[in-house]
């Protein structure tokens, strides 16, 4: 009995609740994309560069509250300079879009024209952010570190496994959980976010009853500002904040994207959370959690691990593969033009 | 003389001037050795062209296909490692065969019960056993020739072949691949493709990254060999420095000291060995490139390349003309990526080392995108000028913008620190520059420098 609680134990601490952390920080970058997709009909390539983008503004007001003494006191500053970043990255975002995005726009380029724009505005975001900040790993996170150390849960409980649960993995699922809940309220209950579904669903019927798309595509922006800000930096205080990163996290968002249905918002959170658990759970090594299980002359010689955590890429990709191929609108139907 | 003929020759005249002026001003190896590397990249941003402006492909997946060229310039040009082949060749060439055993029960199992509901569990049950079995065999075979000698192979090498023959095979790995993914992934929307790409070009990469057995990983291949004469031979070499003296007549008999002009002439056979070799490169790309672009020239112009463009411009007419749209699109995928592969065993081949760990889709992916787009899409000669032109900033961006900045900030004390920040992040206004480059031209000129020719014929 204490042997299958010390191996479920272990599932919590190395894949649930990592997996959740993560899969939050991706449902949150999928959001973003989706919402590009749904509203402005492009791929953003330069998604995971925004991110870094709002992560960069965190940290310089974090940075600038402290130079003031403003703390939160356990809590992490970041939680505080957060809105004001928010509001950086969504003015940021509002310029590309007036002096990029706009034109093509108004021209109606094809979709692919958009997404290589948006190359072109992933490469600006990588230097100004290198420009300003540097490419160099920064810690910026202050406060409590732990919520429950592991050697606290192994006094508390008397197990053998430890459960370490970070301030940042409970904070990221707690603001992943407020987040979605505003913008499902606000997509669903409000007339502005019903308006914005019915330029999803079809332009054309949209702009004929009245709908102004130029407020649509202003929200779109100020959601997707806001959207990118969070999840950067709750990936970038999760892990810590290296520029080149985000540009690797293009991958696993897009998967998560398409994954749960492009354009359709409860997909893209569905689908963060199952690109996130399958790539921990494939790449994790489970030799400890069998040892819990298995009798001893069963024990496992090699790591028990299906992939090398190098193939994490891989893993969100054949996911990806197989949904293209099985199911090409998604789990959630999403856009399939 | 026509309009569309003087803005060749001006492009060619610009590039040739660009490299007369890095000769003249800082030295004729860099010249040299920015000009090769620019031949590599017009061959890459060609091969994108036969798929984006021929076909309107958007393929991002351009290091993976660079990645598998320099693969095959390791596996054709290094000598086998006859010791792991005998410790693990059988354990391979065994899992080998079970993968194409595996992969043809699942083709079958494809065919055989199309129609039924649980085809896609049949098939998933079919793979895991497929690894499991391979797994039997592969796990030791990998274990056993990862610890022959691991300082120095440690992998089952190549085949021993003149690494010139890679460019050939780098062009069939890339196309094999390619050949898989568009199977998947064409035929679906074309930014799913975008992703496609994007993905596998990272999964090939993390495969070189970690199967040690096949590329040594993070380990690097160094030492390839080459195809063209070694400097240090080229520096014991008669003919070579008799050549050397004759060219520099003129500056030698000026000496009147023998020391001195030994000497003298010993530095200046240094530094023409290196020059050699380079130009010897230079010759060897400038075949390949003029071939590529002969061929890639004629196919344009060809039945089949108006068949690209009415399908590229109009995707539903051209299938309703009978064209079959899917099929075309693979076979221009295929070629194209075939034309990445080469340039990519190309460039190894002059490295004469191979790390996986130094390809980024930054320069690898969207650097080459650049160089498409600003030179033109749809124009052979405008991909070339566009690689040129790309390249070029890309390497003298970090003292021009160093030199500016050094302007700019002159008012300024030395230990300022905005200026001292300004300075240390110098080598990242190249992403700057290229990226409003690549914003300006796709708003300004979008098709390019050197527009795209329609001949109607």
């Amino acid at each position: 009995m204490v042997d299958l609680l010390n191996a479920l134990i272990v599932l919590l601490n190395y894949i649930f609740i990592p997996a959740l952390s993560y899969g939050s920080q991706l449902a949150l970058g999928a959001l973003g994309v989706s919402f590009i997709y749904a509203i402005l009909r492009f791929a953003n390539f330069s998604h995971g560069d925004l991110m870094s983008f709002g992560a960069m503004m965190t940290i310089l007001f974090t940075w600038l509250l402290q130079s003031y003494g403003i703390s939160l006191g356990f809590l992490p500053t970041a939680i505080l300079a957060l809105p004001l970043a928010i509001i950086a990255t969504i003015l940021f975002s509002l310029i590309t879009d007036r002096f990029v995005f706009r034109h093509y726009r108004t021209k109606k380029s094809t979709p692919v024209v958009l997404a290589m724009v948006s190359i072109g505005v992933m490469f600006v975001i990588q230097a100004i952010v290198r420009i300003i900040i540097g490419p160099d790993d920064r810690q910026f996170f202050d406060g409590q570190k732990f919520i429950m150390k592991a050697k606290q849960f192994k006094q508390i409980t008397g197990l053998n496994e430890g459960l370490a649960i970070k301030s940042t993995q409970v904070i990221t699922i707690l603001v992943t959980i407020i987040l979605v809940s505003l913008l499902f309220w606000f997509l669903q209950r409000t007339r502005t976010g019903k308006s914005m579904r019915a330029f999803s669903d079809n332009e054309d019927l949209a702009l004929l009853s009245g709908i102004n798309p130029d407020k649509v595509v202003f929200i779109t922006w100020l959601i997707v500002g806001a959207l990118a800000t969070v999840a950067g930096t709750l990936y970038g205080l999760d892990k810590s904040f290296k520029p080149f990163t985000y540009l690797g996290l293009v991958l696993p968002i897009f998967a998560s994207a398409i994954v749960g249905g492009i354009g359709s918002p409860i997909g893209a959170v569905v689908g963060g959370y199952v690109i996130a658990f399958s790539e921990i759970m494939v790449t994790y090594a489970y030799k400890k959690f069998f040892i819990y299980l298995l009798p001893k002359s069963l024990e496992p010689s090699g790591l028990v691990q299906l992939l090398s955590t190098d193939y994490k890429f891989a893993v969100s990709f054949s996911i990806l593969v197989i949904v293209l191929l099985i199911r090409p609108s998604g789990i959630f139907k999403g856009r399939t033009l | 003389m026509n309009k569309t003929n003087r803005n060749e020759i001006l492009a060619i005249l610009i590039m040739v001037s660009l490299f007369l002026l890095v000769g003249f001003g800082q030295s004729w190896s860099l010249s040299l050795s920015i000009l090769n590397m620019c031949i590599i990249s017009a061959i890459m941003s060609m091969g994108i062209n036969i798929q984006w402006g021929y076909a309107g492909i958007f393929n991002v997946g351009i290091m993976g296909f660079t990645a598998l060229g320099g693969l095959a310039a390791v596996l054709v040009s290094y000598s086998p490692v006859g010791e792991a082949w005998r410790v693990g060749g059988i354990g391979m060439i065994i899992s080998l065969f079970l993968l194409t055993l595996t992969i043809v029960a699942v083709f079958f199992i494809n065919r055989i019960f199309r129609n039924h509901s649980y085809k896609y569990w049949i098939i998933g049950l079919t793979i895991i056993i497929g690894l499991i079995l391979i797994n039997l065999f592969f796990r030791p075979a990998v274990q056993a020739i990862e610890n022959v000698n691991p300082a120095v192979t440690g992998f089952l090498g190549g085949l021993g072949l003149p690494i010139i023959f890679s460019w050939i095979v780098g062009g069939l790995f890339a196309a094999g691949v390619a050949f898989v993914i568009g199977k998947i992934a064409l035929g679906l929307r074309s930014d799913y493709l975008a992703i496609a790409t994007l993905g596998i070009s990272e999964i090939i990469i993390a495969v070189l990254k970690h199967e040690d057995w096949l590329s040594r990983g993070v380990k690097n291949v160094i030492g390839l060999k080459r195809p063209v004469p070694y400097e240090i031979d080229l520096q014991k070499t008669d003919w070579f420095i008799s050549l050397i003296s004759y060219l520099n007549t003129s500056k030698l008999s000026r000496i009147s000291d023998s020391i001195e002009s030994e000497k003298l002439l010993n530095q200046l056979v240094i530094e023409g060995s290196s020059i050699f070799v380079k130009l010897s490169y230079m010759i060897l790309f400038t075949i390949v490139l003029l071939f590529i672009l002969y061929l890639s020239n004629k196919a344009q112009f060809s039945p089949w390349g108006r068949m690209m463009r009415a399908i590229r411009d109009n995707e539903t007419s051209a299938n309703a003309m009978g064209k079959n749209v899917v099929k075309r699109h693979l076979q221009v995928f295929v070629i194209g990526s075939a034309v990445v592969g080469i340039a990519g065993a190309m460039m190894i081949t002059q490295n004469g080392l191979f790390t996986p760990s130094s390809f980024l889709p930054l320069r690898y992916t969207f650097l080459i995108w650049v160089m498409v787009i600003v030179g033109g899409s749809g124009n052979n000669l405008g991909s070339i000028l566009g690689a040129f032109i790309v390249w070029f900033t890309w390497i003298e961006a970090a003292p021009v913008s160093q030199f500016l900045i050094e302007l700019f900030t002159s008012g300024l004390e030395d230990n300022n620190n905005f200026k001292l920040h300004l300075i240390d992040s110098v080598p990242y206004f190249r992403y700057l520059i290229m990226g409003s480059v690549l914003l300006l031209i796709l708003r300004y000129r979008p098709e390019g420098i050197l527009p795209e020719k329609i001949r109607h014929s």
